[in-house]
């Protein structure tokens, strides 16, 4: 690798040649602002805080785009500098409402932080002109409240990332702004709900949906009996919003914070994502057995679901019919559990706590409602989840570990591994070889499908049946496979897709992490680490040992994919344009 | 200047359409051709609504919103049609002297849209320039080729009448 020499506030450095001055002073333990950069996603150098100054260069040049060259001297801290930062900090806030005291990025602000660190004394010292833009809260996942858009255009770059560009900049100098194609609602674009430009954007100008006042309304109803549940992947990011290092494992803290919270019940989605791979792995082998549409494709993340719907209208048949593990969580408690406990359905109130904004538009879907009433009548993110915890005085840190009730806090690793890329397809492979086979698996890891890239592709000789498996998370990735699918290229039986990036442990409805953990830590890796960690100690990893799943089959459904089983647990998809 | 987006009805034809085909389909291997096709969609419709930005969408491979946003940076692309009779007024200085903004602001009130818009019934259309050349008959404004000199307030309703069927 060629290097060249540089200094940067006087330290002799020797970084490759090529990077950028931002990525050479981290190298040497020195940070520079950033707010619009997005390592790889959006380097434009357009908001002007990372400015330094570079000895013989005209003007103050941007680190986050400027590479370095032999010789170079940088100076990250003068004067100059900081007088520049705290200007632009202060005509960023002219047009910005500044309203921090009710907004749900105070204290998680990348803007707000940023004025706090260069001392900004007065937010009005360039007051001027200003234009009142309307909220867009028509989505079912989240508001745009463009007056506090600083126009980084991060979230433009996370939905490009995305392979979805429904946003974008538009109009002119002062009169920019983003938003959808004619300014639409974001509702009626062809948007995901997938919130990547969320957990990207730097203040408050794109939020989730909040839907903690319906939970808190519902623990309050005495005649409501509320059942919470929460998604493989919250136990390995809630604690972020606590302060805990990124992948601490707090099931426990998670369970008995939940417990203080009032729910009447305090199950595992996993139970459910067990429950998912017994039909989905029974119907990938039905479809292999009796000629069905392949590749199956995985059918859990409802960001996914609703990019096929979308955009490859025409291969919604290669989607399983399987609800997801929130869906089929939610419809077990209304039929099964109702049942068992004599209590009318329509008294149940089930909460999803789940790692993604898309299952607040995944509860509103048509033909999820097994018992008549909606599978699942709300889902809060992670970040809502703190909220609550937060408000209601519940001292996370020091809570006690605890259990989740029975019978659906019951779970295997196969379950808990479904938060990460690579986790339904490797559960999957678990019960189906298993069953094709008819020998107990000794080497549970599928170890092929693991890890952050962006696809992957194995291939396993099970009982002398060749299976050829592939997984993509993110949707542009997953473009890729359905593209292979279309033009016919695709020689794969099983394709796992999740709408985000490294799957649900990088979802949309997150713990907020700032740019410059996303632009130098591998968050999704150690995120989804905890998960396996979690995986690896459970005696029990395959999903078909769970013995509530045993329980509930013996008792209630039969066999997988059996006539019941499709009555509660499966679904329908819905061709829709890209167009309105 | 944020630009109006038109709710006049779309009426391209199947010419129009098959004109702006060929376009694309000449230039859709390459993306970065998009500023020309999008000029020249709006030589072939006189502006860039909604369902031909789709169809550029669509033919060059770009996303919508990347159109879009486009159209509404360049000064040159119109989200709005030129009305039947298309009236502009000239903003140059010595039609501004002359108090050419008063007659912009009558016809605004007059007809209810503003520059750059077009009347719901594509009758009108209001359109600002800068200099059309008869600085001698400032204010000047024209409609269609029409040119109206030494234009005073008053005369705006005659002038409209003139049109309106």
């Amino acid at each position: 690798m060629e290097t060249v020499n540089i200094q940067i506030n006087g330290m002799p450095l020797r970084v490759p040649k090529g990077i950028s001055i931002l990525e050479a002073a981290r190298s040497a333990g020195i940070e520079i602002p950033t707010l619009c950069y997005l390592k790889d996603i959006n380097e434009i150098g357009a908001c002007r805080i990372c400015m330094v100054e570079v000895k013989g260069a005209k003007s103050l040049v941007t680190a986050c785009v400027y590479p370095v060259n032999e010789g170079m001297e940088i100076f990250t801290n003068t004067e100059k500098v900081r007088h520049s930062r705290k200007m632009t900090l202060e005509l960023i806030l002219s047009t910005h409402d500044k309203k921090c005291l009710s907004c749900v990025r105070s204290g998680n602000c990348e803007l707000q932080m940023l004025c706090k660190e260069f001392g900004v004394d007065d937010e009005n010292a360039f007051a001027g002109e200003t234009i009142h833009y309307a909220f867009d809260d028509s989505a079912a996942h989240m508001v745009r409240d463009n007056n506090k858009c600083i126009l980084c255009r991060r979230c433009v770059a996370a939905c490009d990332m995305q392979g979805i560009s429904v946003i974008g900049a538009n109009a002119r100098g002062f009169d920019t702004h983003i938003s959808s194609a004619f300014d639409k609602d974001l509702a009626t674009v062809s948007c995901i709900s997938c919130g990547q430009c969320i957990v990207n954007c730097p203040t408050g100008a794109i939020v989730e949906k909040d839907d903690t006042d319906k939970v808190l309304a519902a623990i309050n109803d005495p005649t409501k009996f509320v059942i919470v549940n929460t998604a493989p992947s919250i136990r390995a990011t809630l604690g972020e919003a606590f302060g805990m290092s990124i992948g601490t494992n707090v099931e426990g803290k998670m369970v008995a914070a939940l417990r203080r919270l009032g729910f009447d019940k305090v199950f595992d989605t996993d139970f459910a994502a067990d429950l998912t791979i017994m039909e989905e792995a029974n119907e990938f082998l039905e479809r292999v057995q009796n000629g069905g549409v392949l590749p199956m494709i995985t059918s859990c993340s409802p960001g996914w679901v609703k990019y096929c719907e979308h955009y490859y209208p025409e291969l919604l048949g290669h989607l399983s019919s399987c609800k997801s593990p929130q869906q089929m969580f939610g419809a077990v408690m209304k039929t099964w559990y109702a049942q068992k406990l004599g209590m009318d359905p329509k008294d149940m109130v089930v909460v999803g706590v789940m790692p993604c904004t898309a299952k607040k538009f995944e509860t509103k879907r048509p033909n999820e409602a097994a018992s008549g009433y909606p599978d699942v009548d709300i889902a809060i993110t992670t970040r809502e989840l703190a909220r609550m915890i937060e408000s209601a005085g519940i001292y996370f840190r020091h809570l006690p570990d605890e259990e989740f009730d029975s019978p659906f806090g019951e779970s295997t690793g196969a379950g808990t591994i479904f938060g990460a890329t690579g986790g339904v397809m490797e559960a999957a492979l678990r019960t189906a070889v298993e069953k094709l086979t008819g020998e107990p698996l000794e080497n549970v890891d599928f170890k092929e499908v693991r890890g952050m890239e962006n696809i992957k592709e194995a291939e396993y000789d099970v009982a002398g049946t060749k299976i050829k498996v592939a997984v993509a998370s993110g949707t542009k990735n997953a473009k890729v496979l359905l593209d292979k699918i279309k033009d016919g290229t695709a020689d794969y039986q099983f394709i796992e897709i999740m709408g985000c990036p490294g799957g649900c442990i990088n979802g949309g409805g997150q713990p907020i992490q700032h740019a410059v953990v996303r632009n130098f830590v591998d968050l999704k890796a150690k995120r989804a680490e905890a998960l396996y960690a979690s995986d690896a100690q459970n005696k029990k990893r395959k999903s078909h040992e769970n013995s509530a799943i045993k329980e509930l089959y013996a008792d209630f459904l039969g066999e997988p994919g059996s006539h019941k089983a499709h009555e509660v647990l499966h679904t329908s998809y819905v061709a829709r344009k890209k167009y309105e | 200047m944020l630009k109006k987006i038109s709710s006049v009805p779309f009426r391209g034809t199947p010419e129009q359409e098959q004109q702006l085909q060929t376009v694309i389909d000449a230039c859709k291997s390459d993306k970065s051709q998009l500023m020309h096709v999008m000029q020249e969609a709006q030589e072939i419709y006189g502006y860039l609504p909604y369902e031909v930005q789709v169809m550029i969408a669509e033919g060059m491979d770009v996303p919508l919103e990347k159109v879009y946003g486009v159209s509404t940076f360049y000064a040159q692309f119109s989200l709005s049609p030129k009305g039947e009779h298309n009236i502009s007024v000239c903003l140059g200085t010595a039609c501004y002297v002359k108090g050419s903004q008063q007659i912009l602001d009558k016809l605004t009130e007059e007809l209810g849209i503003g520059p750059g818009e077009c009347t719901a019934d594509g009758a009108f259309s209001i359109e600002a320039c800068r200099c059309v050349g008869a600085c001698g008959l400032a204010p000047v404004l024209t409609v269609n080729d029409e040119v109206y000199g030494k234009v005073t307030e008053k005369d705006v309703p005659t002038i409209l009448a003139k049109y309106q069927h």
